[in-house]
């Protein structure tokens, strides 16, 4: 009996292996990320393997990794947050206020994560009901979380709640922020991989109608994502307030929103949605700090940086479009 | 109590949006196992039709009975639980997602206890089971859909249709925009699926020689009207253009 085969078109060949490294994005940028590091600490000894740099390396990385975790979920979908840089000033000043106010400093964290929370309804809801394109939404709330963080705060820095203890767990410790920023990808990922929820989102990114057909609603879906990546970027901004011990209303902003971005992009999560990946979002930050610490001790300065960073985003994502291309075309 | 063998019965439905009458009085009959064929031209109420029957629509009068009993079809998810599945012509399926995460999209098998994660392996296992059921033949349940060509996606949505219980199948133009050998494909699947029993395939098609290939039964419907109804051995794709040709003549002599 004929059968609907079709051989030529789709073939499995896993018994290539260097095609299946160019095939998953998440072992191209592991891969990078490893001959980025093998080439600074040839170069420079104390590049990994000593406390302070490594230190000072995993702090570079971990706040862009947890932010890039929401962005990831938003760009899947084929959305953007924009506003998380400031979202990230805005939730430490909250939890400064709960503090002031009387409530300890595990109620003020929590003060201070709903508030982001709540920047991420409005951008979910905005987008969702009002049909708004989300960087125009998140334009918008980018600029009135500035304004209002600057107001609340007069533009003056204050400090975090007075908690050794607490502190050190949120960020003060050296490695607490990559010790968070690891477990939040790790559960990002099994949300991402594991769930009727990441799976959704991925469909609903892929083939929005067809989504709906099968009964999934992307709405809830999209809004609950707005909300996880504003929540992740104010947790970020509380850990940075806790690890330098002052709360900065300039802090964050846009800098750190576009770094997150790109690490997600360059982790191979594409702007145009369908698809996406966290551990490529973490690798991806890890790259961008690799960099940011390798030329430093090479003694490249901070606008040099920009340049290769510029040119790491253009490289990162003309290799994801043409290279997956040639692979989906099972030419490689 | 209607024939305990008829899966389907629609009787004078009339559906209206505003002042436009879609469908103007249409009964049909579907049996057990059978596969019926809906020709027509663009804007004959096919569609229209055919969203009632998914629950997408409600009738504005008329009765609908699922196996004898009448139903008001309320919601897609409220047809879909009488097994009433539908496969639309963009297929709904995510292009990024592999075989089987499509097949069982929205239906998905998850681990009992409260994190519910994915069961991975009792869905591969049971996709891979149910395209070898029906003949399907793809080289891995893992690839991503888009991997595969038009005739094998339509494959998989219909598969997906299949595997959850469908008892009775809407397909909305299934062999549109297919090559000869992939529609072959196509028609093999469904010839299959009859054989195997249990399920009633309502299609909406748009070539006739093919129509009469596939369907028990042959239904044309002209401006919100069933025009014409045949077994498809007693009619011939000659006789239906001569209908058509007929009303299309009317039509140009009243000059509308």
């Amino acid at each position: 009996m004929a059968s609907v085969t079709d051989s030529g078109k789709a073939r499995a060949r896993p018994k290539h292996w260097a095609g299946a490294i160019t095939r998953s994005s998440e072992a191209r940028i592991l891969l990078v990320a490893v001959i980025l590091s093998a080439y600074f600490e040839a170069v420079n000894h104390d590049f990994l393997l000593t406390n302070a740099s490594l230190q000072n390396l995993s702090q570079f990385i971990a706040p862009a990794a947890i932010i890039a975790c929401g962005e990831i979920m938003l760009m899947i979908g084929g959305e953007i947050d924009l506003s998380a840089g400031m979202v990230f000033a805005f939730a430490p000043f909250i939890v400064h206020f709960a503090n002031d106010a009387g409530l300890p400093a595990w109620a003020s964290v929590l003060v201070g994560v709903l508030a982001a929370a709540a920047v991420g309804f409005v951008n979910g809801a905005l987008t969702v009901y009002l049909r708004i394109p989300s960087f125009v939404t998140t334009l918008g709330t980018l600029f009135f979380v500035n304004g209002f963080t600057l107001t609340i705060s007069q533009g003056t820095p204050v400090a975090p709640p007075e908690d050794a203890g607490f502190a050190s767990i949120f960020g003060a410790w050296g490695y607490s922020e990559i010790i968070w920023a690891v477990v939040i990808a790790l559960f990002m990922h099994v949300l991402l991989r594991h769930t009727r929820w990441g799976l959704h989102t991925v469909a609903a990114g892929a083939n929005p109608l067809g989504a709906s057909e099968a009964g999934i609603q992307i709405n809830r879906l999209k809004l609950g994502n707005f909300i996880i990546a504003a929540v992740f970027a104010g947790f970020t901004g509380i850990l940075e307030g806790f690890r330098i011990t002052s709360i900065d209303p300039q802090a964050g902003g846009n800098q750190i929103m576009f770094l997150a971005v790109a690490a997600a992009v360059i982790g191979g999560t594409p702007l145009a949605g369908g698809s996406g990946t966290i551990i490529g979002g973490l690798i991806g930050a890890a790259v961008l700090g690799i960099l940011n610490d390798g030329f430093t001790l090479i003694g490249i300065n901070a606008f040099t940086f920009n340049m290769i960073l510029g040119a790491a985003i253009l490289v990162a994502m003309i290799f994801n479009i043409h290279v997956t291309r040639l692979a989906r075309k099972g030419d490689l | 109590m209607a024939d305990a063998r008829e899966a389907l019965r629609v009787e004078d439905i009339v559906k209206r949006f505003g002042a436009v009458t879609a469908l103007n009085g249409v009964s049909l009959t579907l049996a057990d196992g059978e596969i019926l064929g809906i020709l027509g031209d663009n804007g004959a109420g096919k569609s229209t039709l055919m969203k009632i029957l998914t629950g997408f629509h409600q009738q504005s009068s008329g009765k609908v009975f699922v196996r004898g009993e009448e139903t008001l079809l309320r919601s897609v998810d409220h047809a879909r639980s009488l097994g009433i599945e539908c496969v639309y012509q963009d297929l709904a399926l995510a292009n990024s997602l592999s075989i089987y995460h499509n097949m069982f999209l929205n239906r998905e098998i998850v681990y009992p206890g409260p994190v519910r994660l994915l069961n991975n392996r009792a869905m591969r296992k049971r996709a891979a089971e149910c395209l070898e059921d029906i003949g399907v033949n793809v080289p891995s349940v893992d690839l991503p859909v888009e991997k595969l060509s038009g005739g094998q996606r339509q494959a998989i949505a219909v598969a997906r249709a299949v595997n959850s219980d469908a008892r009775i199948l809407l397909l909305d133009e299934p062999l549109a925009a297919m090559g000869a050998r992939e529609a072959g494909l196509i028609i093999d699947l469904i010839m299959r699926l009859k054989q195997k029993g249990n399920i009633s395939i309502v299609m909406i098609m748009h070539n006739y020689a093919q129509t009469l290939d596939i369907a028990d039964r042959v239904m044309l419907m002209q401006r919100g009207h069933v025009t014409y109804q045949r077994d498809s051995a007693s009619t011939s794709v000659a006789e239906l253009m001569d209908i058509v040709r007929r009303e299309y003549r009317a039509m140009r002599a009243n000059g509308q």
